[in-house]
């Protein structure tokens, strides 16, 4: 009896064993193809172009390791234009979307007035319009402004969110009315209050925004494409493609990769640094596939 | 009184933008899509009709990216969603190396569509140098190199498919992951008090503590893949149409700018078409996640 016991206690032990190491094998497995083919644009962009297209089975090591693609993608291409491009980009559409939704969030969370409510459905209303449909009627409006090729035309398009004013507006009104009331009390006002009490509380909820936000600039590709055709406006994505079609990307796969890298960097450089809050914030706010 | 203005004042931002570019090019985006023969250079159109809705729906290209996007969405939805499952059900059956397996499978969230499109594309492409890395692999196992890029359709659409499902899969891993991390022990110790099988376990207490989180990647997994684009484009260039493989995002993209483009009227019907689309099968999805999610 006990024999028989301690004999299925082993067998479940075993099993156990076994789906753990299972669990283990298939998690790497698709750790493996995640990680790939960064591994193999690394691995491409230092392998120099003739060692590149002699290898018919590639090398999994560049043998004699080089830099030369990276002078040639910053050389051959405008890649420091397009990466300023996207940094100011990126930089200007994220502090207008910040003050514009903060504003906005306040007046929801705070501020009672006739109609806030009308105006506050109408506004949740409109975050079920997919962008798709009004990108239209944009593109015409800023063809016809003559904003073409400008960062005035890339950026204002984008500076509002509905979904953002609504994230911050719940966070807002966690906080309580005393404050509020005390703040009034002494005679703050409401701007005042804003800066310096409300947003330093929710400080997590507008990093979690930003972050969302950056992401989104970094990678932003439809727009752009539409509104530029004047390289000096392009944005890495438009510059990567473009360069892909047209640019060294048609034979120099090395140089190719090598932009890849560059344009991919630093966001993995800005996610490694913030992982936790990258991942909380996305958890919490993001959409993406 | 006074804090009304006040309040507009905060708004007025907000208001001005979404007015301007969600609000206005919402009743536009109609009014273009019944507008015959729009000339864009002089803006003007010949009468008001259904017509642009007709054209699009008999378009060959329009019907092609129609065909690509619902395979990419049936196929891509489904397997992506169980995936994710299956990882996250596997990273929350670990202690080590979890959080460095939970960093690596996010990695791709952060990283530009286009740039790593263009890694996958010289992985998957047949050139006059290489058959490409996956090829080499296909041979090694005694299979014939086919061209993913440029070869025959079912390749290319299983490239489409195979990116995809590998951009959007980060988000799905996240948001289960956590979603299973918060069902309670609890109810684990319960049963396994009571004796129940694993399997049990799973389809008693896992699913329908996280199928609401389920079901709300399904509903955004369809939206999302029904606005596939970007994807495309960076497997196969902006000449989606020549490849076969546009989508209805791309053809209404196609149909504004570019070589094929300056037909505002088409884009918009093509848009609104897809809207519908969406609508109806995010209705569908509600509807069923009504009747089956345990809240």
């Amino acid at each position: 009896m006990n024999k028989d016991n301690t004999l299925i206690e082993r067998r479940a032990a075993a099993r156990k064993r076994t789906v753990r190491v299972i669990t283990y094998v298939l998690l790497t497995v698709w750790a493996l193809m995640v990680l790939f083919p960064f591994y193999w644009m690394v691995l491409s962009s230092i392998k120099s172009y003739s060692s590149y297209n002699s290898e018919y089975v590639p090398k999994f090591i560049a043998e004699y390791p080089t830099l030369e693609n990276y002078v040639e993608a910053f050389t051959a291409v405008p890649l420091g234009g397009y990466f300023l491009n996207t940094l100011i980009f990126t930089l200007l559409t994220t502090g207008l979307m910040l003050v514009v939704t903060v504003l906005a969030a306040f007046a929801f969370a705070r501020l009672d007035f006739r109609g806030k409510n009308l105006v506050f459905t109408l506004f949740l209303a409109l975050m079920m319009i997919p962008s798709e449909l009004v990108i239209i009627t944009n593109f015409q409006t800023i063809t016809n402004l003559g904003m073409r090729n400008t960062f005035r035309g890339l950026i204002l398009p984008s500076v509002t969110s509905v979904f953002y004013i609504y994230l911050l507006k719940e966070n807002f009104e966690q906080i309580p009315d005393e404050l509020y009331k005390a703040a009034k009390v002494d005679g703050t006002s409401d701007l005042k209050y804003l800066t310096k009490v409300m947003i330093p509380i929710c400080r997590p909820t507008i990093i979690t925004v930003v972050i969302l936000k950056v992401i989104e600039c970094w990678n932003s590709y439809v727009w752009p494409r539409l509104i530029t055709d004047d390289k000096a406006y392009f944005l890495v994505s438009n510059g990567i493609q473009e360069l892909r079609e047209n640019g060294i990307g048609r034979e120099n796969i090395p140089a190719m990769m090598a932009a890849v890298v560059v344009i991919s960097v630093p966001l993995i450089v800005i996610f490694i640094i913030f992982r936790k809050k990258i991942m909380a914030g996305v958890a919490r706010g993001g959409t993406k596939g | 009184m006074k804090n009304d203005r006040k309040a507009w004042l905060y708004l007025l931002p907000a208001i001005l933008f979404l007015g301007f570019f969600m609000v206005y090019p919402l009743v536009d985006v109609l009014i273009y899509s019944f507008e015959e023969g729009y000339n864009s250079a002089s803006q003007t159109y010949a009468g008001i009709g259904l017509y642009n809705y007709s054209y699009v729906l008999h378009d060959p290209y329009f019907l092609q990216a129609v065909k690509n996007t619902f395979i990419l969405v049936i196929i891509t939805v489904p397997v992506s969603t169980g995936l994710a499952l299956l990882i996250s059900l596997g990273l929350n059956s670990i202690k080590k190396l979890k959080e460095l397996y939970q960093t690596i499978f996010f990695l791709p969230y952060v990283t530009n569509t286009l740039a790593v499109g263009l890694v996958f594309m010289i992985l998957f492409k047949k050139t006059a140098y290489t058959d490409g890395m996956v090829n080499l692999l296909i041979n090694l196992f005694g299979g014939q190199s086919v061209d993913f890029i440029e070869g025959p359709y079912w390749a290319k659409m299983f490239v489409l498919c195979f990116y995809t499902v590998w951009v959007v899969l980060p988000f799905k891993v996240l948001i289960l992951t956590s979603a299973l991390a918060s069902v309670k022990q609890d109810y684990y110790n319960a049963a396994k008090v009571d004796g129940a099988s694993s399997f049990r376990i799973f389809t008693r207490i896992t699913l329908p503590m996280i199928s609401p989180m389920l079901f709300y990647l399904i509903i955004t997994g369809f939206i999302g893949a029904f606005k596939a684009y970007s994807d495309a484009v960076a497997l196969f260039g902006t000449n989606l149409n020549a490849a076969e493989m546009n989508t209805i995002v791309g053809y209404v993209y196609d149909m504004l700018y570019g070589d094929s483009g300056g037909y505002p009227s088409y884009a918009s019907a093509a848009a609104l078409i897809l809207f519908a689309i969406v609508l109806s099968i995010t209705v569908i999805n509600l509807t069923i996640s009504r009747r089956n999610v345990h809240y």
